[in-house]
């Protein structure tokens, strides 16, 4: 009889970590103590602070440890699951052994990562088990499929994909739109840089995809889906074909499903390392097995999409969320959240901040409670200077905004977008031109080129960011920027190149001090432009190894070895780090110049 | 397996391109599609060889050159940078002795950059084949090389 389960988080992140050598020790030493019977090990997905895993959470009385290794089983099974001790030093934080006493944890609302690090997403019966599929059957036999539009469209639901469109009334659109057939598509090719939320449900809870797209084939009425997944994510495929095989078996897929006449059934498909094939239209492209480039909208997906039929197309996120409007009611979903945001949003917390992962939190929270309750704030030492939301479309917001309510409403009007959900959190050791310089560097490799303002456009920005940089700017340059940022804003074809300016704009906004310290002084107050740093050698650090002479291919580090302090001539150097690199008592320090 | 037999598992339909043409250059111990490999994606899915090759050239994941055994690509997105990807960068060049776009000499790495892999949570990472190795740092990388030159 099973007495204690173990839910191991299997996510990618934790797999990296080696959660799977954790099991291996973990029923090794289970094994010895005759205990297999009585302790199961339960594999999940995502359960959200992936920077400490691998992570494990010990039921009945609910123990999460973190960090665990190999060699910690041993001691698990003999002082936990045999005499019932805990284990102090893999918790968290000390005397506070459960999720809701931990901070991190405290301040979710999990609806969409509510089976994520709960469930074993290879087993469909425990996903059944937390009224999986109930959905789809309260729709299928109990409800229209204008209903169905109806209630989602009541709920408030808005895409999660990052532009936030209206799901029922996109839902509406399809259900209206001529043609036959009519195909739903999964957006699941999330490739906004530090995104990471569709992973953990693709990996996490499959099925809640498959559910949510079974109910939105039904309401649209369309027979057949497409999940298009990054080739980059292969466990998140895997996983996905799993649950696709099990639903088949079921009957909650394919023909009469719930024994009426709705049939349904979903294919995946794999794309091939190409970041615009987020955007709806290049995506339909590259199903079609094309090129994955944008066209001009309207016509719409939802007049005419795959294979010119009308199509839905959502995000991962967005199906996560359907099944939960439909089981607790369009006014419960509405309850959370503002007024034009309804529900709650996975964010992906990273950069310089102490908890790293993903959090599921109610819209209108404000930054400060995700970066600095939920997040922990930025590592001691450090003084946190913005942060990046929503990704290469994004902005950087400064510490003045951070009670601004993250909604989609809120966000765009300060220069920043929702996006993905992707945040960075910066601190004061980031150069906010270079971090635009760095977004934009992303955009003009991934521009697909068809349309001239994006093409040109990312490209003339970032020449501009590069002599700013190298401390070649000029004052022209800002008003450059902002002209050729607007211009793209206006003429680009999707949202890569409508949106690709936002990191420079929202950094000219709310930092243009720095812009002119690289201009003017030819300084990077940062000290992280490397043309733009002076190297000092802390007399008090350093102890005369003689490591910074020997690097330096210039002479400039100059001293003699055991008689500290060594020191670097300015005029020699030709500021190539390798002095900062050799140092081991970081006794090298950069300074704005 | 022969590559009409890989074929033959996909629908003759354009639908099919992207799925074929991962698993022809899967096939391929150089990971790479040969000009046999765009004719016959070509045929199976009714295409152009020119819609094929166009659809290819697109693509970063797909290659017209030999490359190694194993792909290694390392995410260079903000997070990794911020978390400092380049140490590992500078660690698979010199232990690699290649470049980025490269093949080592025994044909058994080429090393890529990739945008970001999703996997931020454990920065800086790279993907080896379909394994997500993180938290790099010089000895995590060497041990990986090691484990893969061995072959595990």
């Amino acid at each position: 009889m099973t007495r204690i389960q173990v839910l191991l988080c299997s996510g990618t992140a934790c797999q990296s970590s080696g959660s799977d050598k954790v099991k291996r020790a973990l029923l090794e030493a289970l094994g010895l103590h005759g205990l297999l019977e009585e302790v199961q090990i339960v594999e999940t997905g995502c359960m959200g602070p992936c920077e400490l895993g691998p992570v494990l959470l010990v039921y009945p009385e609910g123990t999460f440890y973190v960090r665990v290794r190999p060699e910690d089983a041993a001691e698990i099974v003999e002082e936990h699951f045999l005499k019932g001790r805990p284990v102090p030093r893999l918790l968290w934080t000390e005397g506070a052994p459960r999720p809701r006493e931990i901070p991190f944890f405290a301040r979710q609302v999990k609806l969409v990562l509510s089976n994520c690090g709960t469930i074993d997403p290879e087993k469909i019966e425990e996903y059944i088990a937390a009224r999986g599929y109930e959905a789809l059957g309260k729709a299928v036999t109990g409800m229209t499929p204008g209903e169905v539009v109806a209630e989602v469209k009541r709920s408030g639901l808005r895409g999660r994909g990052g532009a936030g469109f209206p799901t029922g009334t996109k839902w509406e659109l399809v259900r209206a739109g001529v043609g036959d057939p009519k195909y739903v598509i999964c957006n699941a090719d999330e490739g906004d840089p530090g995104a990471f939320m569709d992973r953990a449900v693709l990996e996490g809870d499959p099925h809640s995809i498959l559910e949510g797209m079974a109910i939105a084939a039904y309401a649209v009425g369309a027979n057949h889906g497409y999940v298009y997944v990054r080739a980059e994510y292969p466990l998140a495929i895997q996983r996905l074909q799993t649950a696709l095989a099990q639903a088949r078996k079921l009957g909650f897929l394919g023909p009469g499903i719930f024994e009426s006449d709705f049939s349904f059934d979903v294919e995946i498909r794999i794309g091939a390392g190409a970041f615009v094939c987020g955007e709806e239209t290049a995506l339909i492209s590259s199903i079609e097995g094309r090129r994955g480039e944008p066209r001009p909208r309207p016509p719409y997906p939802a007049t005419s999409g795959l294979w010119g039929k009308p199509t839905l197309i959502n995000n991962v996120e967005t199906y996560a969320n359907v099944r939960h409007i439909l089981l607790h009611g369009a006014e419960a979903f509405a309850a959370v959240g503002t007024e034009k945001s309804k529900g709650t949003k996975v964010f992906a917390l990273a950069g310089k901040v102490q908890n790293t992962g993903l959090v599921e939190v109610p819209m209108g929270i404000t930054l400060r409670e995700l970066v600095f309750d939920i997040g922990g704030g930025v590592p001691a030492g450090r003084e946190f200077k913005a942060v990046q939301i929503g990704g290469p479309s994004g902005g950087c917001l400064p510490a003045s905004l951070l009670d601004v309510p993250v909604d989609y409403d809120s966000l765009s009007q300060h220069g920043a977008i929702m996006g993905s959900g992707g945040v960075i959190i910066l601190d004061d050791a980031a150069c906010m031109v270079n971090m635009a310089r760095f977004f934009l560097e992303f955009t003009s490799d991934e521009s697909c080129g068809k349309c001239v303002p994006c093409r040109v456009g990312t490209q003339m920005m970032l020449r501009i960011l590069d002599r700013i940089v190298a401390g070649d700017g000029s004052e022209d340059d800002l008003t450059r920027l902002t002209e050729i940022g607007e211009m793209m804003k206006k003429a680009s074809l999707c949202g890569l190149g409508q949106t690709a300016a936002n990191p420079v704009l929202s950094t000219l906004r709310y930092f243009p001090a720095e812009y002119r310290a690289h201009i003017r002084d030819h300084s990077c107050p940062a000290g992280v432009c490397p043309n733009l740093v002076r190297y000092e050698v802390l007399p008090e650090a350093c102890r005369g190894c003689d490591a910074c002479r020997r690097a330096c291919p210039t002479g400039a580090a100059q001293g003699k070895a055991g008689k500290p302090p060594y020191r670097i001539v300015d005029e020699l150097c030709i500021r190539c780090g390798a002095c900062f690199d050799a140092c081991p008592f970081d006794a090298v320090r950069k300074e704005p110049r | 397996m022969t590559k009409d037999a890989i074929a033959a598992r996909h629908p003759r339909s354009p639908e099919a391109l992207l799925s074929l043409l991962h698993d022809l250059q899967k096939a391929n111990p150089e990971n790479f599609l040969m000009p046999d490999d765009l004719a016959l994606a070509a045929s199976h899915a009714g295409l152009p060889l020119a819609a094929v090759r166009d659809a290819v050239t697109f693509y970063s994941m797909f290659s017209l050159r030999p490359r190694g055994r194993h792909i290694i690509r390392l995410c260079e997105s903000p997070n990794c940078h911020l978390a400092g990807a380049w140490s590992a960068l500078d660690e698979l060049r010199g232990s690699l002795g290649v470049d980025v776009g490269e093949t080592t000499s025994d044909g058994a790495f080429t090393l890529e950059l990739t945008s970001c892999l999703g996997a931020c949570g454990v920065a800086p990472v790279m993907m080896v084949d379909d394994e997500v190795v993180g938290n790099l740092n010089p000895e995590r990388v060497r041990n990986t090389l090691a484990r893969y030159r061995e072959g595990r």
